[in-house]
């Protein structure tokens, strides 16, 4: 194995366990409080950004090259595509 | 004369990605399932979501942010070639792993002595949308916690790989692409948590 492996420090990862729990508090209190349909949205926005820190820190998609990344990207329009076009037609049918 | 196994890292990763993405586009559909029945049953949903004890899934998912801590740093110790931390946090993961299935064992208890399971004589004589939103429930945590149990067993045997020195500095494949999996465990819980528990 020659390939460079990227090393991420206890400290750094630790860091983003904070960052993660944090989020975590900040969902339960946004949507304790009545917003109504703004609060699906609230909580959807934060859960996507966990996710992201999980994605890039705790997997190491931020060190990865540019295959791996495409793909991910790749996964993620599937995803957009068959939700949004599902509610292309649960909306306006 | 002898070979070294031949390694290749790249594709073990690719391989492992690509299973994940897998899982993605499989939570994906369930997810779907979901946002499409909330929209035609969104009172049903609201009294289903209500019903659920937030408190036990805020509970899990601190456990579960937890027990992905202590993977991604057992990947750090493995790399910095610190054998036992590694095994010790990998039994970690483990731990917070029979953390979560405990919890989800008394949630599922507790409703299912409330006659609340897919085809209880309740559920079928409430709204069809509650029966909607709790085969919804059952199936995506059961399906998840499906996950928890085979990331366990297997960071589990990783686990002894490591212990017997098959697992190092120099070949962590096995053991990153465990922590990968166990990763994917947590990052749909995360958005299981405020769906389920938090937004109706």
């Amino acid at each position: 194995m020659n390939e460079h492996h990227h090393i991420i420090s206890y400290g750094k990862l630790t860091g983003i366990w904070l960052a993660l729990l944090l989020l975590t508090a900040l969902t339960v209190g946004i949507t304790r409080v009545e917003l109504g349909g703004f609060k699906v949205l609230a909580a959807l926005s934060i859960a996507c950004l966990k996710a992201g820190l999980v994605i890039a820190v705790f997997m190491h998609m931020k060190y990865e090259g540019r295959l791996l990344r495409w793909l991910l990207f790749l996964t993620l329009v599937t995803l957009a595509i068959f939700i949004g076009f599902t509610f292309f037609d649960v909306l306006y049918r | 004369m002898s070979h070294a196994a031949h390694k290749d890292y790249a594709g073990a990763k690719l391989g492992m990605w690509l299973f994940l993405f897998t899982e993605l586009l499989l939570f994906g559909g369930m997810f779907l399932l979901y946002a499409v029945y909330l929209k035609r049953y969104p009172e049903e949903f609201a009294a289903g979501g209500q019903q659920l004890n937030w408190i036990m899934g805020g509970a899990n998912t601190v456990i579960l942010l937890t027990s992905s801590l202590f993977a991604a740093m057992a990947v750090t110790a493995i790399q910095r070639e610190e054998r036992k931390r590694a095994v010790g946090l990998i039994c970690g993961t483990i731990l917070c792993a029979a953390g979560f299935m405990v919890i989800k064992y008394f949630e599922w208890s507790a409703k299912i002595g409330h006659g609340i399971y897919p085809g209880s004589e309740h559920l079928k004589a409430g709204p069809p949308g509650e029966s909607v939103f709790f085969s919804l429930y059952y199936m995506t945590t059961g399906i998840h916690g499906l996950h928890v149990l085979i990331g366990g067993a297997l960071l589990g045997w990783i686990a002894t790989r490591v212990k017997a020195g098959a697992v190092h500095a120099g070949d962590f494949v096995l053991l990153e692409n465990g922590a990968l999996y166990w990763h994917l465990v947590d990052l749909i819980w995360i958005f299981i948590f405020p769906l389920y528990y938090l937004v109706l």
